[in-house]
């Protein structure tokens, strides 16, 4: 790349734009917000599972002093679910409730405490139904009337997944050697720091503003519309700076709703935040999976054939649970070449909060069964864990046999790292009993390829506006979370206009004022946002070296923005940007632009194709050392190494940040999170008994960033908030057994687990702590797709852009 | 039963009325507006709600605000010497060590009370002094980090002859400027 095309912000390793507006205290978050005569609400939950709603008195509630409004489900009959697909909750439930803590009614009070003596004053009369409290009894026949909901292909079955590429049964026929496991993968939590926060204000006009910690402002716009029969552009939604997400703010939540309503009957602005208690009950923890899965090699120990399993414990509502349940067997096949595969899942209510998405969405799961599994081949087949796995890696611009496009891929570099760093070879085998280590990979979307409603729209869009003083405002509905988005959005405009990210004023996460993004969620905004942010950034950058060009008389192809200058790429001879700007402005009006990004048309040709093709996927691997103690169980991950195939490092320090927070998530998974419940009832609902990692639990990570240079991704970038996760768990359990010999097959890996397993170990058992076996399902009839193999690809291929052929 | 109490908070005392069942936390944000001081659990579990009380970092959701009014509290917002941020303040921002930010004021408040304790911490010294503040975003690696910058920083200025990273700031009496962070006599609490 000639110097004239260098990059002077992206891959520069920058503090975050809102950085210290954090460390001062200076940020707003929703719970920090005040208005004048603001009301407190609170919500009231079932104190039952499962029960048919018979009464509610809100009599002594509304005789409190200090009360200003109370609604109940009749206030608001309208269903809502983040997909169209499965809108099956109401903010306040009408003639059911279907967990523990589902909302009933809910007030609002001049304080906090009223309005808590309020809820306890309101009484509901419930008879209670029969429950379903896990997998097994969630796919156990039930009658018609005790069924959790009214739809779904029978009993408590929420969704049927049966897909089936090429011939599995063939090609496991044929195969050198076959192996099977089953596998478990606890729910859990992502325990963001804030507790979800809204407040509401109906004004005089008729328009209603809500703030609120989402990162799906979008979607909460378009139901608050539906359910509150409002239109659309009466409402404003305001995502305030997340607190953390992990996918836990992407649903519309029942409090967004009941304050607004709670402020619309009250005519005063109200605000709900969650306590902590409420948030475990509430948020969309990870959905709990049973797999099964089955796989034939060659002598080589390359995968002939994949037939997975999935048995998903959704809880009591849809949400995301769809596409979460698609997700445990869309992406097993973009890391390794696998020419046959057959996908099988159920997902079934049970009366526990609902499941959503928590960061890996779906994927953490099939990813923890399937890195065990090879390691177990690999074994078995006395073969190097990480040479099987560097055999038989996906091809670089190729097609997976269930569709799913594979642009860059950086995993082979990725393996080499790692394995080069941990000196993997030489130190496996050869560590003192107790000590272990462990490989695992994984690989992530840069955004679902799909919008979540059906459409053809961008699924994102940046506004930019220059003011005569120089000042660039960008403008989109983007939600910082904390992965550093607003700093990607002020870095890819700024390295297109020559400036600095300090020098651009970001307008984001507003329904009324900025242009659509869908969210911040599957890790789409780096990858999505940027192309239109580079988009609206070069459309300007055109008009003012136009400008700039005519105005000294130079030719205009040979002008560049850098250093806050629009200048000759070679003299030097040029103008500041503030200078260039009011040119530009007498030539073209007023210097605004426009750029959006809608992915390439990406599902395959089958019902349920919609699941996972995402216009470039991350790669990682990962190296965990650890120690295993055999007196007590207790594990503990000495070290770890992580590369990650992140495209282009945008913010190179900020990527690091995203896999060391990975990292600490996934280890709070694998050894102590986990969300257990007793007759529908939350037995750690706190932050004390529900453990996560301290400061004293985490290793240090070595960070081997790997760039691929995606030839569709904002200068090469993809995606790093998720990714990093998917490889430690199963690296972890890799690195027990090379430890002390046993396989725990289920997470969390607890010492009781570990000393189980030990003690079978002892015996003469196989030494493995796990499921036994998964259940008998009918997953309905089979779709049968023919296969996509990588080195043949279909006639209607994607056009696709290799890298160093973007313009 | 409200209550009327004096808090000095930030070296400002303020006059105020309140319920006497009200928390430190509570009366900071509601009362005070002190918004930078988070919560995150309301039960003394996770430290966002870290502030110093005499210069020790106590945990504001299990104080009463009625028994600090003897005491002199310190919040994220008195780090900073005016519109000058705390040094710890510009190493968060500088490595990302505030990534939703949302546990940063209760890690702050407490970092700069070990900083002031211990002004070259070992990482073991910190990662001890900090296992009462959970982080979800970060790993906390970053966070370390940062302390450790800021640290460096204060440690070279004071070997430039300067006491302290207040001292920067000279228009600034030093009264003014958080007394919280003074060296307070006698051991350390627990927090």
């Amino acid at each position: 790349m000639s110097d004239r095309h260098k990059l002077n912000v992206i891959g520069t390793p920058a503090a975050k734009v809102d950085g210290l507006t954090k460390s001062t205290g200076q940020e707003i978050y929703a719970d920090d917000i005040d208005l004048p005569k603001m009301l407190f609400g609170k919500m009231l939950g079932a104190i039952v599972p499962h029960a048919r709603i018979v009464s509610i008195d809100t009599s002594k509630a509304a005789a409190l002093p200090g009360v200003k409004a109370i609604i109940t489900g009749d206030d608001m009959p309208r269903k809502y679910g983040i997909l169209p697909v499965s809108e099956d909750e109401y903010p306040l439930e009408t003639d059911r409730v279907r967990f523990v803590g589902d909302p009933v009614a809910a007030v609002a009070a001049v304080d906090e405490a009223t309005a808590e003596e309020a809820v306890r004053l309101i009484e509901v009369e419930y008879e209670e139904l029969p429950t379903a409290f896990d997998i097994d009894e969630g796919l156990a026949p039930v009658a018609e009337e005790a069924r959790i909901h009214d739809y779904g292909p029978r009993d408590n079955v929420h969704k049927l997944v049966n897909l089936h590429f090429g011939d599995v049964e063939g090609a496991i026929e044929r195969a050198d050697t076959v192996h099977e496991g089953v596998y478990f993968y606890s729910g859990n939590n992502h325990l963001a720091m804030e507790e979800h926060s809204a407040v509401a204000q109906y004004g005089a006009d008729g328009r209603l503003t809500v703030w609120s910690s989402t990162q799906t402002p979008h979607y909460v716009h378009k139901a608050m519309a539906k359910v509150l029969d409002m239109p659309a552009s009466r409402i404003r939604i305001v995502a305030t700076p997340n607190g953390g997400g992990f996918g836990g703010k992407s649903d519309p939540f029942p409090h967004e709703f009941c304050a607004a309503k709670l402020s619309m009957e009250s005519g005063r602005p109200v605000k709900i935040t969650l306590t902590r208690e409420e948030v475990f009950y509430m948020h969309r923890g990870r959905h709990p999976v049973l797999m099964w899965l089955r796989t034939g090699h060659d002598d080589q120990g390359h995968i002939t054939a994949l037939d997975f399993k999935s048995f998903v414990d959704g809880g009591s509502y849809g949400s995301y649970g769809v596409a979460s349940t698609y997700y445990t067997g869309a992406l097993q096949t973009v890391t390794y070449k696998i020419p046959n595969y057959r996908f099988r899942g159920v997902r079934v209510f049970t009366n526990k909060p609902a499941c959503g998405p928590k960061r890996g969405h779906g994927t953490p799961q099939p990813r923890y069964a399937l890195e065990i599994h090879l390691d177990k081949v690999a074994e078995k087949l006395g073969l190097d864990p990480v040479r099987m796995r560097r055999s038989m890696l996906v091809d670089e611009y190729t097609m997976t046999a269930n569709h799913m496009r594979v642009t860059s891929c950086g995993l082979d570099e990725c393996l080499a790292k790692i394995a080069e760093a941990a000196d993997f070879e030489r130190v496996r085998g050869t560590l003192p009993y107790g000590k272990g280590i462990g490989v695992a990979v994984g690989s992530y979307l840069s955004g679902a390829g799909l919008p979540i409603y059906w459409n053809k729209m961008p699924h994102t869009s940046v506004d930019l506006k220059v003011d005569r003083g120089g000042g660039v405002c960008a403008k989109c509905m983007e939600i910082d979370i904390g992965q550093g988005s607003n700093s990607v959005l002020a870095m890819t405009v700024a390295e297109v206009l020559g400036l600095t990210p300090d020098d651009v004023q970001l307008v984001v996460s507003d329904t009324d004022t900025t242009p659509i993004d869908l969210g911040s969620y599957s890790s789409r905004v780096t990858f999505m946002m940027g192309n239109a942010a580079k988009e609206a950034a070069e459309k300007i950058r055109d008009m003012l070296v136009a400008a700039v060009a005519e105005k000294l008389g130079l030719n205009a192809t040979e002008l560049v923005l850098r250093h806050r200058r629009v200048e000759h790429h070679g003299t030097g001879e040029g103008m500041r940007f503030a200078e260039a700007v009011p040119i530009a402005e007498a030539m073209f009006g007023q210097l605004s632009s426009t750029g959006s990004y809608t992915p390439p048309r990406l599902a395959g040709p089958y019902k349920g194709s919609g699941v996972g093709p995402s216009p470039a996927y991350s790669y990682s691997a990962a190296a965990v050392l650890v120690d295993v103690d055999p007196e007590t169980g207790i594990v503990t991950p000495e070290r770890v190494w992580m590369a990650h195939d992140v495209g282009r490092a945008v913010n190179p320090m900020l990527v690091e940040g995203q896999v060391e927070g990975s990292v600490y998530m996934a280890l709070g998974e694998i050894l102590m999170e986990e969300q257990v419940f007793r007759n529908g009832l939350h037995k750690i609902p706190s932050m004390l008994e529900y453990k996560s990692p301290t400061f004293l639990e985490m290793p240090p990570v070595e960070t081997f960033i790997v760039e691929s240079i995606d030839g569709e991704g904002p200068f090469g970038a993809k995606e790093v908030g998720q990714g990093p996760l998917l490889p430690m768990p199963p690296a972890v359990a890799n690195a027990v057994y090379d430890a002390v010999g046993v396989r725990i097959d289920e997470l969390p890996i607890t010492p009781e687990k570990v000393m189980a397993a030990l003690a079978d170990k002892e015996k003469g058992g196989p030494g493995r702590f796990g499921p036994g076996g998964v259940p008998e399902v009918d997953f309905g009839e089979v779709l049968a797709v023919d296969p996509v193999w990588y080195d043949q690809p279909p006639e209607d291929w994607i056009p696709t852009v290799r890298r160093g052929e973007e313009s | 039963m409200k209550e009327r109490i004096q808090l000095t908070v930030n070296g400002e005392v303020h006059d105020i009325v309140v319920d006497g069942n009200k928390t430190l936390m509570e009366v900071l944000r509601e009362d005070l507006r002190l918004t930078g001081t988070k919560h995150g659990c309301e039960l003394g579990e996770c430290g966002t709600c870290t502030v110093l009380l005499d210069g020790e970092p106590v945990l504001s959701c299990l104080l009463l605000a009625l028994d600090a009014e003897d005491s002199k509290i310190g919040t994220v917002e008195g780090l900073a010497a005016g519109s000058a941020p705390h040094e710890l303040q510009i190493a968060f921002g500088e490595l990302g060590a505030s990534q939703c930010g949302y546990c940063s004021p209760g890690m702050l408040v407490s970092a700069a009370a070990l900083l002031r304790d211990n002004p070259a911490p070992k990482r073991e010294e910190i990662r001890d002094y900090l296992a009462g503040n959970l982080c979800r975003c970060t790993g906390y690696l970053k966070i370390l980090e940062a302390i450790e910058l800021a640290a460096d920083r204060v440690s070279e200025r004071r070997a430039a002859g300067e006491t302290s990273p207040e001292h920067r700031i000279p228009a600034r009496p030093a009264a003014e400027h958080g007394p919280d962070l003074e060296p307070i006599e006698g051991k350390r609490g627990s927090a």
